[in-house]
């Protein structure tokens, strides 16, 4: 699964800093028919986990309401310099994993 | 016949004549005019016809879903489609510097097949002659993604297409296509695109129909398609047939609709409705 994630090479000890993840998916919601008729079964993400030197600094659970392509974004207070890692699952059982790294200072 | 020679020396027969040959002139000029391509005045891009948040969308190389597309299509570039083939990079390098400007030019006619070639048809032109691979699928996320990230070395620089002797007869052949009704609609482009963009058609502002921010990533989608895809939706809309993807009619309109553009920057990838 191709994805992007977006968070600042570095920050200062205690900044606020903006985390921002983009995954390309078509987020099938299960209610669509192929040209045949047949129903699409639905496969969207359900779950994405963030974790910052393998704390849990975040979680959502998404549905078959959000468009495709999710793209999703949340602050958090840089602690120390580490890594973020992303791993999300969809509903046919393929996960993705993106990392990001990050550098604090002061 | 007194009173006709009459009418003809007089004064106002004279003026009469004066207008008449004014008249006639103008008409002329008209049908020169209509006969010769024309481009909308101003040129506006098709952003400048989409809400604030299309074009916040586009403006934010993160947000921007069609980056998405091109992150693969910058993978591709350096990877080998084939054992002991060479990648893209293998040949052309750094693809900011070796495919700059390259959009611009595009459609124009390949020399080896005296065809009109869109990006897209190049790239699979490329894989054949130089990779010794299968051309990639069209609509493919492969293809929408080289020529995504090919097309956005060319961001903010305008178009430059000439019409010359190779590409003329094809560019005519384009112009023609783009007056002639079709469909059950009974419509050519020039009916929305020319005369009443900047208009409502329901809920859409019609557009001057450029295709510069494509491949493009559409709402309407969720996902980045050709301007061959985005012209197959026009045909879709006023019922006509649409022409398989790598029609000559559609690379036909494309190169016309390019010329059109005039100077318009490179958009891609754009963000549309």
């Amino acid at each position: 699964m191709d994805a992007r994630v977006q968070v600042p090479k570095q920050a200062r000890r205690g900044e606020v800093i903006d985390v921002r993840i983009a995954i390309k998916h078509p987020m099938e919601t299960g209610f669509r028919y192929d040209v045949m008729g047949k129903p699409i079964p639905k496969n969207v993400i359900n779950s994405l986990l963030v974790t910052y030197n393998g704390a849990e600094i975040f979680r959502a659970e998404l549905g078959s309401g959000i468009a495709a392509n999710p793209y999703l974004q949340f602050s958090t207070v840089a602690e120390a310099s580490g890594e973020l890692r992303f791993e999300w699952v969809d509903d046919n059982g393929t996960r993705g994993e993106e990392r990001a790294r990050i550098t604090v200072t002061g | 016949m007194g009173n006709e020679s009459f009418s003809l020396c007089s004064p106002v027969a004279a003026a009469l004549r004066r207008v008449a040959v004014a008249w006639l002139l103008s008409v002329a000029a008209f049908i020169a005019a209509a006969a010769e391509p024309q481009r909308p005045e101003p040129l506006k891009s098709g952003i400048e016809f989409a809400g604030a948040d299309i074009r916040a969308l586009q403006a934010d190389d993160f947000s921007n879903p069609a980056m998405l597309w091109m992150a693969r299509g910058e993978k591709l570039w350096s990877e080998a489609p084939a054992e002991g083939a060479k990648s893209c990079a293998g040949c052309h390098g750094e693809a900011a510097a070796s495919m700059k400007g390259a959009a611009t030019r595009y459609p124009r006619v390949d020399p080896g097949s005296a065809r009109v070639v869109d990006l897209e048809g190049r790239i699979n032109l490329c894989r054949e002659r130089n990779q010794s691979t299968a051309p990639y699928k069209p609509e493919s996320d492969e293809l929408l993604g080289l020529t995504t990230y090919v097309a956005y070395q060319s961001r903010g620089l305008p178009l430059a297409i000439s019409i010359d002797p190779q590409n003329r007869r094809a560019f005519e052949r384009g112009r023609d296509r783009y007056r002639t009704r079709i469909g059950q609609m009974n419509l050519a482009c020039v009916h929305c695109h020319d005369r009443n963009w900047g208009r409502r058609l329901m809920a859409e502002t019609i557009s001057q129909g450029h295709g510069t921010a494509y491949p493009a990533y559409r709402l309407e989608w969720q996902a980045v398609g050709s301007l061959q895809r985005r012209i197959r939706a026009c045909y879709f809309g006023v019922r006509a047939e649409m022409p398989p993807f790598g029609a000559p009619e559609l690379l036909e309109l494309e190169l016309y609709l390019a010329w059109r553009a005039g100077a318009l920057p490179v958009e891609t990838p754009g963000v549309r409705r």
